[in-house]
């Protein structure tokens, strides 16, 4: 992966793979210090990892292959030596006299200097998640800042503590952290470190913060107007707005079919049982009938699986995206700003003949700035454009295989029919 | 039936197959009735046509007509084909022959004809009788009530019911020289009266509420099974959408385009499965619908049971009566209140001549009432026995019918969800290969 090298900041400067020591291998001992703030020993069952950083599903039968993985040597994903693994898991409710909210468990394995330990483990809120992406964007304004799950969440029609939501949200905070620990630049991000290994994030920044927000608004709003934008940039920002369309109505067909096959499961709940009500007074069609009415039974419980894993698994991913565009639809703005005041002060220049001095230092500097951004944005796209091939191949797959599923476990509930109802006859037939 | 690849049992016999159409609904139970029609004679209704001309109050009308062919069958030359002779008939012709036998053979369970009006239908469905859907399912349903009344033991060897499949002109005429007519209106209107019968048999009172609650049940089912058709509809028809913005996408990526395109076609043949589906199922409704009509003429037969049990406890109730009377005549001794034993009190006897004649004409009725009485006795006796070996077999035959409409349906069930399990693993390759 080649990531254009910001002049900025200070490389870490990797180390060969002989002497890092492997990720998985950490003695227990050095597990980490910083206490579980409300949930000492979080005594639930750990997410595994694959070398890759991503979770395995232990509920799959294939978990004890991803067993044997964890044992192998972590493979070079695009070429990068993979020496941090973060994880987000086991969410908690904490009940206190002021507020309820749930914190999750942050996991971090890595063998970075940077670091002062090969381990944490620390528990977050989502707070903190917004915090950790504020402080990326404003201080790597050129760079796409992986999204969050939605913030708000209205009261009364979401239930902020059912499971359902609070794993939807777990697997979006997860997502969010690997993105930014693949990043070869947002990974090496000081306030990220802060966020994986200190005890207490210095949320005294909120007032920097806002000041630093400012600066980053007049970025977006200077009013300079851009004179010529490369065609690449203009290209994804066209992009970006077409994509974005499509995504909107992806989620509203997803949200239509789900709606359509609630309301069939409503019908098929009402259906099978009008079967088993006919049985009660049928003598010899007592079993074919009561079996036509368990058949449609298990068809579906099978449907509300799938509707359900729809809701959870498919609307969220999407809605992500919709909100990673929304952001990186800023970044480019904040490009073309940066390109305008370039233009804006060359121009300014250029103008004044009579001084012929040489280029000034500032209008260097926005040339600089210009170059820099161009090249971490360009860097940045071609990462996204790959994930963004990644994840929506896993989801559409993951779609099919959902559906896929539903079929087989109706398939195999008739298939199963078929003996008991076509039993009686063989015994007529030997009778006759 | 069009169910691929499975073979669906319809007949014993393969020869009486029908030859023109596979999505005949009818699944003969094999019986062994070896006199029946159709034990000689290859009967379908091969087509459905539109006509127009001037009806009873000479104005235009547009209506459909169905042609019936038959074919002897010959043991001795099973080489040979012999022609088809064919005639057209339309439904109210069918509705008159019904009504025919309903009346002719009141303890028989007279096979239904398919429904008048569409019924229970789920929107894409059209409930118009000139649709074309519905004049090929009706085509089948009056196949099937041919087939079934020619294979009945008592019914297929009715002269009337032969002469409809074989004498196109004249045939109304016959029918109403019969003069069932007559009986017919009196049976309705007895069949409708409200009466209670004292001794009904018991096995009869069963049958008829057997007949409700399965009527009852049957409704409830196809009511039911039509939303579910509807929403299933929906649910098809809408990842057809998918395929639009699938191929939308796919314009404005590189990579992924094809995969997109492709996999959005599949969701397109997705979307375009379920007319198909949802034909198939309308069979299995049909299957039903002739059992919910069956159930009526199930309950028919046992209110006929009941009013020949009433007539015959009433005209035991009159012979009684009249006796009492004789009695009391006889002896000047007035046991019941009655209007003549009030008046004779009121007014004084009557005269020796006038009481002499009137037990002269009591004498004479009540030797009617013992007549009717046997009759009515006789009559019930009849009906009875042959209503219950109907119902018999009857009952053999809607066991046998509803088990193997059941069948079909898991299969058709099966073959839904292999297709769908095929769209998605079509769909998945070609995500896969984004």
């Amino acid at each position: 992966m080649s990531a254009g090298t910001p002049r900025a900041l200070a490389s870490s400067g990797q180390k060969p793979i002989q002497d890092i020591r492997h990720p998985l291998s950490a003695e227990e001992s050095a597990l980490s210090r910083s206490p579980d703030v409300l949930h000492p020993g979080g005594a639930g069952e750990r997410d595994l990892i694959l070398p890759n950083g991503t979770p395995v599903d232990t509920s799959s039968p294939t978990s004890s292959s991803s067993l044997l993985n964890r044992l192998q040597l972590d493979d070079d994903l695009d070429g990068e030596t993979r020496d941090l693994f973060v994880t987000v898991e086991d969410p908690k409710k904490h009940v206190s006299t002021m507020e309820t909210y749930i914190t999750y468990r942050v996991c971090t394995k890595t063998t970075r200097t940077e670091f002062d330990l090969p381990e944490y483990s620390l528990r977050r809120r989502y707070q903190d998640f917004d915090w950790l992406r504020n402080k990326l964007e404003e201080s790597q304004p050129t760079h796409l800042i992986p999204p969050l799950p939605e913030k708000f969440v209205m009261k009364g029609v979401v239930d902020r503590f059912s499971e359902e939501f609070v794993e939807t949200r777990r697997k979006a905070l997860d997502k969010f952290l690997k993105r930014v620990a693949d990043h070869p630049v947002l990974s090496f991000n000081e306030h990220f470190n802060a966020f994986l290994s200190a005890k207490d994030l210095n949320k005294r920044q909120g007032l920097a913060l806002l000041t630093k927000m400012g600066e980053s608004v007049k970025y977006v709003t200077g009013g300079y107007k851009v004179r010529a934008r490369p065609v690449e940039f203009a290209a994804m920002g066209d992009y970006l707005d077409l994509f974005t369309q499509k995504l909107g109505t992806i989620d509203r067909i997803a949200q239509r079919i789900i709606k359509e096959q609630s309301e069939f499961l409503m019908e098929l709940r009402e259906y099978g049982p009008v079967y088993s009500s006919w049985s009660s007074f049928e003598e010899d069609l007592h079993d074919p009938l009561e079996g036509v009415s368990g058949c449609v039974s298990n068809c579906s419980s099978a449907l509300e699986e799938l509707t359900e894993d729809m809701s959870e698994d498919f609307l969220p991913v999407l809605r992500e995206y919709v909100l990673y565009i929304e952001s990186m639809k800023n970044v480019l703005k904040k490009r073309d700003q940066v390109q305008a005041e370039y233009e804006t002060k060359l121009e300014a220049v250029v103008f004044r003949e009579d001084k012929k001095t040489s280029v000034p230092a500032d209008v260097e500097k926005c040339q600089d700035r210009v170059e820099c951004f161009n090249a971490d944005l360009k860097a940045d796209w071609d990462r996204w454009e790959n994930n963004k091939r990644q994840d929506f191949r896993q989801l559409l797959t993951g779609m099919s295989d959902k559906n896929i599923q539903y079929y087989e476990k109706c398939l195999a509930a008739w298939e199963s029919l078929i003996p008991l109802l076509q039993d009686k006859q063989e015994a007529k037939g030997e009778t006759n | 039936m069009r169910v691929s690849g499975v073979p669906v049992v319809k007949w014993d016999k393969p020869e009486f197959l029908p030859t023109h159409t596979v999505s005949s609904v009818l699944i003969l139970p094999h019986h062994d009735n070896i006199n029946c029609l159709l034990k000689k004679m290859e009967i379908s209704v091969a087509e459905a046509e539109k006509r127009t001309g001037k009806n009873a109050v000479n104005m235009q009308e547009t209506y459909t007509v169905y042609l019936i062919e038959t074919r002897p069958v010959d043991a001795a030359s099973e080489g040979t084909n012999p022609a088809l002779d064919s005639l057209w008939r339309r439904y109210s012709e069918f509705e008159l022959l019904r009504n025919y036998l309903l009346v002719t053979y009141p303890f028989a369970v007279v096979p239904p004809l398919p429904e008048k009006r569409a019924e229970f239908v789920w929107h894409k469905l059209s409930a118009d009788n000139m649709d074309p859907d519905f004049v090929e399912r009706r085509r089948v349903g009056l196949e099937n009530f041919l087939l079934r009344v020619a294979s009945h033991p008592v019914l297929s060897s009715d002269k009337i019911f032969y002469l409809f499949l074989t004498e196109e002109n004249g045939w109304k005429e016959t029918v109403f020289e019969t003069g069932f007519q007559a009986k017919a209106d009196s049976r309705l209107k007895a069949l409708n009266a409200t009466f209670r019968v004292k001794n009904p048999d018991k096995r009869f009172a069963e049958m008829k509420h057997y007949g409700d609650e399965l009527q009852s049940v049957i409704s409830q089912l196809l009511r039911v099974r039509a939303r579910a058709a509807d929403r299933l509809y929906g649910v098809y028809k809408v990842h057809g959408n998918y395929g639009r913005v699938f191929s939308e996408w796919s314009a404005i990526e590189k990579e992924m385009g094809d995969g997109l395109q492709s996999a959005g076609h599949h969701m397109d043949a997705y979307a375009a499965s379920v007319d198909d589906i949802l034909e198939e199922e309308e069979h299995y409704a049909d299957q039903l619908k002739e059992y919910l009509f069956y159930a009526d003429a199930l309950r028919t037969v046992c209110r006929k049971h009941e009013l020949t049990q009433y007539e015959l406890e009433m005209a035991v109730q009159d012979l009684t009566s009249k006796k009492q009377q004789q009695e009391e005549l006889a002896t000047g001794t007035i046991r019941t209140f009655s209007l003549k034993g009030m008046t004779s009190k009121l007014f004084g006897q009557e005269t020796p001549e006038q009481r002499e004649a009137k037990l002269k004409m009591l004498e004479t009725q009540i030797e009617e009432g013992e007549e009717q009485v046997k009759e009515r006795n006789a009559e019930c006796d009849e009906f009875v026995k042959s209503a219950w070996v109907d119902i018999e077999r009857f009952k053999e035959q809607k066991d046998h019918d509803l088990r193997e409409s059941l069948i079909s349906y898991a299969i058709m069930q099966i073959s839904m969800c292999k297709k769908g399990i095929q769209v998605w693993n079509n769909a998945k390759e070609c995500f896969n290969k984004m």
